[in-house]
């Protein structure tokens, strides 16, 4: 893997394809999964999980020294009839099925204290979205949700995060068998928010898991979605879309560990970067361990660099344990907005603005329609247009 | 009625760290209902001249005007010129992906025309250019020239230029790399938006062929980056016969392939 440093703008960081590889994507942690904090030393940056992220804006995260302030964000949820919503003690048997995998997110798990249950009986078919707001006021907070379908259920999540916070939480998604979850995450936090996340999805048997991560806002948003199978059969389609602007660090981990055979996995992020430190990061790590024969995973990360002064870290990473499989792949490339495009466009009495709005908003258009929930579809396109507006 | 004028037009290109003139003085006016054709060997500034006056920010303009019914073209950005009534076919169409044709197509209308068309009537009008092209339908929800093949590409150009209506269309090369079969139906479509009589045509090749089947008023032969003889009908014949050769002996530039080629 080549340096952070030197990788220019627009180039693609080539990514890796290890068979039974020495390095495994456990052992380039610097300490093993761990709900106890005090397992992971605090990260100087130069560790592999943490060599792209800006500490010293983490406000305190990484280090302990950023202390809950009672009143850092409020959590709305909006549920259909039939879904049980609940808010419970540290005690509740129902957490810790997925272990944090980096200091923050133990940091996280060791400081909420309460958590929020949000429970989609077994067979219970919703027709509406949940939608849970999460709002920053200003302070310092530590959380943890869990997202629960029981076998054959489905429902859609929409998760709104707005405001200005420092926050860390983890999300659990855990579908029963058979089980169809879409979640739809918004990070369009307020400039000055900072957001670190772990989110682990445990997949039942031939249950379909579809997440969107959206990234708008924030001084810097880590998150770390995880995917996990409980049994075969299991579906996992992660698509994310960023748009990162001057001074803003995003950084996507992914990490899709098919520990189960006849397993499906699809990620697809792309981002859009513009203005002066714009830093986007996104990592795609694809374990196929030696019991998950039947195998079709395939990785994409594309960005779209608007704009001088911008920085992609892509790395996409496979490590591929058995031969038994369907297919694996994974692509990830860099490209400066292209002027001809731009041209063609404009010659055909196009203004540039809506030029560029017409490249961008297709750029991103495969990954939007997939959102099937309206309201959502039409605020990211008006957000795509405010970020390109804000440029001009 | 409309007219294009340039005069004494200069351009240079940055290649390789150095500047290079491409254009040396071209002279040329086009009037709405007209056709010239302008023939030159590879290399002589044809294309340099279509993207100039496009207005492509690759190529810089040293000296000389260009003006729309007295207007300065060189003083407007791309789209303006555009919206003015200039239109340039590309001979290499550019992907544009996620852009599918139908809100491409309209968004481009809508910018011309200067309000967006009615919806009614327009899928009803880029419905019978399409069929009059002989393109399927299902091409409106493709991406813009996204996986095209070179004939699909060109036939979207055409399209285009039915669908905007300019008052003077340059058309680069809009001959190369079709067969013949293609080449009818693009030239058809060029020859509907002509009898309309009113737009004026700049035909840029580097052959004679698309000549049998649109007609010019006037050709002339551009080399070494200006027009070194005009004429009418009759010089196309003449390059049939005779080639490029006599045109470029001072100049330098690759005369290789004949203009019957």
């Amino acid at each position: 893997m080549a340096e952070a440093q030197n990788i220019p703008v627009g180039s693609t960081t080539a990514g890796q394809i290890a068979v039974a590889a020495e390095s495994t994507v456990a052992t380039r942690m610097s300490a093993p999964p761990s709900f106890d904090v005090a397992d992971f030393p605090v990260p100087h940056g130069r560790e592999e999980e943490w060599r792209f992220t800006p500490l010293e804006r983490l406000r305190g995260l990484h280090d302990g020294t950023a202390v809950a302030t009672g009143d850092g964000v409020k959590v709305g949820i909006d549920a259909p009839e039939g879904v049980v919503v609940e808010t419970v003690g540290r005690d509740d048997h129902r957490l810790g099925r997925a272990v944090p995998a980096d200091r923050v997110a133990a940091q996280a798990y060791s400081a909420f204290e309460k958590a929020g249950v949000v429970t989609v009986p077994k067979e219970t078919v919703l027709t509406e979205p949940i939608r849970i707001s999460v709002h920053g006021e200003g302070g310092v907070a530590y959380g943890h949700q869990i997202i629960e379908l029981g076998a054959f259920a489905e429902a859609v999540v929409v998760i709104d995060h707005t405001g200005d916070a420092v926050l860390a939480a983890n999300l659990d998604y855990i579908l029963g068998d058979g089980a169809k979850l879409t979640v739809v995450s918004v990070q369009d936090w307020d400039d000055k928010a900072v957001h670190v996340g772990q989110h682990n999805a445990l997949i039942g048997r031939d249950a379909t898991f579809k997440s969107f991560v959206v990234t708008f806002g924030g001084d810097l948003v880590r998150l770390h979605p995880r995917v996990a199978y409980a049994g075969p059969g299991g579906e996992a389609e992660l698509f994310g879309l960023y748009f990162t602007d001057a001074g803003q660090h995003q950084e996507h981990r992914l990490l899709v560990d098919h520990n189960a055979p006849h397993c499906k996995s699809n990620v697809a992020y792309k981002g859009a970067l513009q203005g002066d430190g714009a830093h986007a990061v996104w990592i795609g790590d694809v374990l196929i361990e030696a019991s998950a024969e039947g195998t079709d995973t395939y990785e994409m990360n594309r960005n779209l660099v608007l704009t001088d002064g911008a920085r992609v870290d892509s790395v996409p990473n496979l490590e591929i344990e058995t031969g038994e499989i369907v297919g694996a792949g994974h692509a990830s490339a860099t490209g400066r907005f292209d002027d001809e495009q731009l041209f063609y466009l404009m010659a055909r009495g196009i203004p540039a603005d809506e030029a560029r709005r017409l490249v961008v908003r297709g750029f991103f258009a495969e990954l939007v329609q997939q959102i099937r929930v309206a309201d959502i579809q039409e605020r990211l396109l008006a957000r795509i247009d405010e970020e390109l507006e804000a440029s001009v | 009625m409309a007219t294009l004028e340039i005069h004494d037009l200069h351009v240079t290109v940055e290649a390789d760290n150095a500047t290079k003139e491409i254009l040396k003085g071209v002279d040329l006016t086009v009037k709405q209902g007209e056709t010239h054709a302008i023939m030159g060997p590879n290399g002589s500034g044809k294309s340099t001249l279509a993207y100039s006056l496009a207005g492509h920010p690759k190529y810089t303009i040293t000296g000389g005007t260009v003006t729309l019914d007295g207007e300065d073209v060189l003083g407007m950005s791309v789209d303006e010129r555009a919206r003015a009534g200039l239109f340039l076919a590309m001979q290499y169409p550019v992907e544009v992906p996620g852009v599918s044709v139908s809100n491409f197509l309209r968004t481009s209308a809508t910018a011309i025309r200067g309000e967006a068309p009615k919806l009614r009537t327009w899928v009803k009008e880029v419905k019978e250019a399409m069929t009059r092209l002989n393109m399927d339908p299902a091409f409106a929800e493709r991406n813009v020239n996204e996986g095209f093949s070179g004939g699909e590409k060109k036939r979207h150009e055409i399209l285009q230029l039915e669908l905007l209506k300019p008052k003077i269309a340059i058309l680069d090369e809009t001959d190369s790399g079709l067969d013949v079969d293609a080449l009818r139906v693009v030239s058809e479509g060029v020859n509907r938006v002509r009898e309309s009589g009113e737009v004026g045509t700049l035909l840029i090749t580097h052959y004679t062929r698309i000549l049998r089947y649109i007609k010019p008023d006037h050709v002339h032969v551009f080399s070494g980056g200006r027009i070194v003889e005009s004429g009418g009908a009759e010089l196309a014949d003449k390059l049939e016969n005779e080639g490029y050769e006599v045109y470029a002996k001072h100049d330098g530039v690759d005369t290789k392939g004949g203009a019957s080629e």
